[in-house]
């Protein structure tokens, strides 16, 4: 730490006004103060003095992410030696070497060109460096498929940074959260790579090795929307054993990243549970009304029990780390039920009903992420009218 | 409008000072697309690529220029109370001109463009423009102004079909761009962006092209 803060020392000179590098004095200041605690206060105004501000809140998320990162780069590698039959034979730790030599390349991808963006921005418009990316750059890459080339990763950041974000006016002021911004960028640019089965598991094959037979590369959602067999089971998925975005398909380890998020109270708990009814909700009346369906197909994913919908696809991903991002989410307490409730609704709704899109929370949360002023001003004006009708009755009496 | 009187009375040259701003304001500073946000829909229909892009710019062109000088020779004998039926008329009979040129010599393109030529007729900066400038100026301005508002119309549709032509399917005009070899298909890297070839993608070059102007030029910052 004292090698830090007499590096940073040495350098402030060039940084501050009349130095040589006066204009990238938002780049030393986005340095120094995430190292350390910035040694001036503020003078006007009041302030809340609190232990948390942005940057632990972040880092706080990313540390609820850290189980569902291992785990993915853990089941990266079993699915690939799985689907060359050497799941048995390789070891535990060469399966997370394998996962990590591909997924920690798309990390760097994703915060150096993010963090780029975001520094070119700052010194452009002589702002203060925000760290709203620090955790859309982990959330990235957990939501990409294992295959995906490292280029696409920097594409969809640079889309989501600029266009999701800088124009609207930087962190904080985003409509969209950036992740699924960057998502669904690639998935509708190179959907070739986002979508189907061949993407989910890397099959490339060293010599002497080849692919199993019978071996299918389709994610639980995929299966059931093209009415396929699904050959995992209940269990499989709920630990995450099954294909999919890297950091999405173990529910057990979003569980431990949504009880770190709960108890230090940074994750909104009504999002989650509205999220979690509206889906539970959404899949009752599917299955209700699954024998009117319009295909064999259809009818099979309607009929899947509403809780397993739960543990498929992305669902518990997107519910704990993304609806509840605090600034696309809604910000009363009675919106956030109702953006929760209608995020979970949406997002079973649109992977059964449209199996071009078998992964429906990502437009679910995308959708409500714009529909969330909306509420929010609802719920506003509907708390004025009530006040505005007590006082009338208070002043007739 | 009608009652707009003409108020410069003494002879101008033919590309005095003023005329020749009626061309360069609306390539960028009142530039119809960008700054008036008018005849959207079309800039986003047709940009997929720059050849159907370019045919309907000349189409424009065309009818935005010729429509001026018609509506601005009959300005003094259109009743103020049917002024937009006439000119609706007179863009129709224009339109209807262009789209059988088309559909003679360019089949292709036309069938390409579809309903976008016929759509020519209520195209905003279309009747903007006569409501606006034909109907209070002489034929020779009028005419300006038409050229200088389908040039700025133009040069927005051919950028916005350049980046979506070069990006979206790795050609410009039909010519293959971006090296067959760099396919991942072929063994390369390179993939095509299929979300430029979906109007979003339009609607946010445009929006790009929105925000770099107004960063240039902050006075087109509106209030909020």
């Amino acid at each position: 730490m004292k090698l830090f803060k007499n590096i940073l020392e040495s350098v402030k000179p060039h940084f501050v006004d009349g130095g040589k590098l006066e204009k990238y004095y938002p780049v030393y200041d986005g340095f120094a103060t995430f190292l350390f605690t910035p040694g001036h206060t503020s003078h006007s105004g009041a302030h809340v003095r609190d232990a948390i501000d942005l940057k632990r809140t972040m880092v706080t998320v990313i540390f609820a992410m850290v189980p569902a990162l291992l785990f993915g780069m853990w089941n990266a590698g079993n699915l690939h030696y799985g689907a060359l039959g050497l799941a048995e034979t390789v070891g535990f730790w060469d399966k997370f070497l394998w996962g990590a030599l591909k997924i920690v390349p798309m990390l760097i991808v994703s915060y150096g060109v993010g963090l780029g963006v975001e520094f070119i921005f700052c010194i452009i418009k002589k702002h203060q460096i925000q760290e709203g990316f620090l955790v859309s750059g982990m959330l990235i890459p957990l939501i990409m498929p294992i295959d995906i080339p490292l280029w696409m990763v920097a594409v969809s950041v640079v889309f989501a940074v600029v266009i999701g974000k800088e124009v609207f006016g930087g962190t904080g002021m985003n409509i969209l959260n950036p992740a699924l911004t960057a998502r669904a960028f690639a998935f509708f640019a190179y959907p070739t790579y986002m979508s189907g089965d061949k993407v989910w598991i890397n099959t490339s094959a060293a010599e002497g090795q080849s692919v199993v037979d019978g071996f299918s590369g389709a994610t639980v959602l995929g299966s059931y929307a093209t009415g396929g067999e699904v050959g995992y089971s209940t269990m499989d998925m709920f630990l995450g054993f099954i294909p999919g975005s890297i950091g999405e398909t173990s529910t057990l380890a979003v569980l431990i990243g949504a009880a770190i998020l709960l108890y230090t109270g940074i994750g909104s708990w009504r999002i989650m549970l509205s999220g979690l009814i509206g889906a539970l909700a959404m899949g009752l009346i599917f299955n209700t009304f699954a024998e009117y369906a319009i295909s064999p197909e259809q009818q099979s994913f309607m009929a899947v029990p509403a809780w397993q919908q739960l543990i498929m696809g992305g669902f518990a991903f997107g519910l704990v780390f993304m609806a509840t991002d605090p600034v696309s989410a809604a910000q009363t307490d009675k919106g956030k039920i109702i953006y929760g409730f209608l995020v979970g609704f949406f997002a079973i709704m649109i992977r059964v009903f449209n199996p071009a899109y078998p992964e429906g929370i990502m437009l679910a949360i995308l959708f409500m992420n714009v529909m969330a002023p909306l509420i929010d001003h609802y719920v506003v004006q509907g708390n004025i009218n009530k006040r505005k009708k007590r006082l009338a009755t208070v002043k007739a009496a | 409008m009608a009652e707009v009187q003409e108020v410069k009375k003494e002879r101008e040259s033919l590309f005095s000072k003023n005329n020749r701003k009626l061309i360069s304001d609306p390539l960028n500073d009142s530039n119809p697309i960008t700054v008036q946000v008018l005849g959207i829909c079309s800039a986003l229909a047709i940009t997929v690529k720059l050849y159907p892009a370019l045919v309907m710019s000349i189409s424009v062109l065309f009818v935005l220029a010729m429509g001026n000088v018609v509506i601005s020779l009959m300005r003094n004998l259109i009743p103020n109370r049917i002024r937009i039926i006439v000119q609706l008329v007179v863009v129709a009979s224009l339109v209807i001109l262009v789209d059988q040129v088309l559909k003679a010599f360019v089949y292709d393109v036309s069938k390409e463009l579809s309903v976008f030529v016929g759509l020519i007729i209520t195209n905003c900066i279309i009747m903007g423009r006569f409501e606006a400038f034909a109907l209070g100026n002489g034929p020779w301005k009028s005419f300006l102004d038409g050229l200088g508002n389908a040039f700025g119309y133009a040069w927005i549709l051919l950028a916005v079909a350049f980046f979506r032509e070069l990006l979206g399917s790795g050609q410009l005009f039909g010519f293959q761009i971006i090296p067959e070899s760099w396919y991942l298909s072929e063994g390369g890297f390179y993939s095509d962006n299929g979300m430029m070839l979906l109007p979003p993608m339009a609607l946010i070059t445009v929006g790009i092209i929105i925000w770099v102007q107004r960063s240039r030029n902050t006075e087109l910052i509106e209030e909020n």
